[in-house]
């Protein structure tokens, strides 16, 4: 069963509350989308780490119901 | 340790760089294996291309070893770098470059 938009975006806020949260439907099909996730909690952390607080977020689900995730994560300032 | 852990453990031992993928560097078999293919290409980094699909318990193993959900997976000197999007930003940053002139790795072209 894919994921839609919404709850991506609802499991990574309920990991990282401050997260900006940009998602985009690459294939239509609810197992492809692209996703920009801004918080503070990246800062100082190395692009592994950050990919992996989203993934960790995630529940288990990327790589499984979630094929792909484009990830682009951003440290704020906050 | 597990089979697959030591089949792992000795590839990316024993190649300065390694790309867990899906399917080979000449008929990659996903998109985001192609890209990470197509960039150690540009580069012109040798690397040992290890196929996923070939055998299961490596496509899990992988997974847990660098505890990173995804494929493809790319190793520098024994170290985890990354998966596609990570690969693909250090790239485009230069920083993928300067790792491999940093571990004495040649590249061609410098992007």
């Amino acid at each position: 069963m894919p994921m839609d938009a919404r709850e991506i975006e609802t499991m990574i806020k309920a990991a990282l509350p401050d997260a900006v949260v940009e998602i985009k439907d690459l294939a239509g099909d609810g197992d492809h989308y692209a996703a920009t996730v801004t918080s503070g909690a990246f800062k100082g952390k190395s692009r592994v780490q950050q990919h992996q607080m989203v993934y960790a977020a995630l529940q288990g689900r990327m790589g499984g119901v979630l094929h792909a995730l484009a990830l682009t994560t951003l440290a704020s300032e906050t | 340790m597990t089979d697959a852990r030591q089949a792992i453990e000795s590839e990316i031992k024993s190649n300065d760089v390694v790309l867990f993928m899906k399917g080979t560097p000449q008929f990659p078999m996903c998109g985001f294996s192609g890209q990470v293919v197509q960039i150690l290409g540009y580069l012109g980094v040798p690397y040992k291309g290890v196929n996923v699909l070939d055998d299961e318990s490596i496509r899990q193993g992988i997974k847990e070893y660098s505890s990173w959900p995804t494929i493809p997976q790319l190793y520098v000197k024994g170290e985890f770098v990354g998966g596609c999007d990570i690969t693909r930003e250090m790239f485009q940053a230069g920083e993928l470059q300067q790792l491999f002139v940093d571990n004495g790795i040649a590249v061609k072209q410098t992007a």
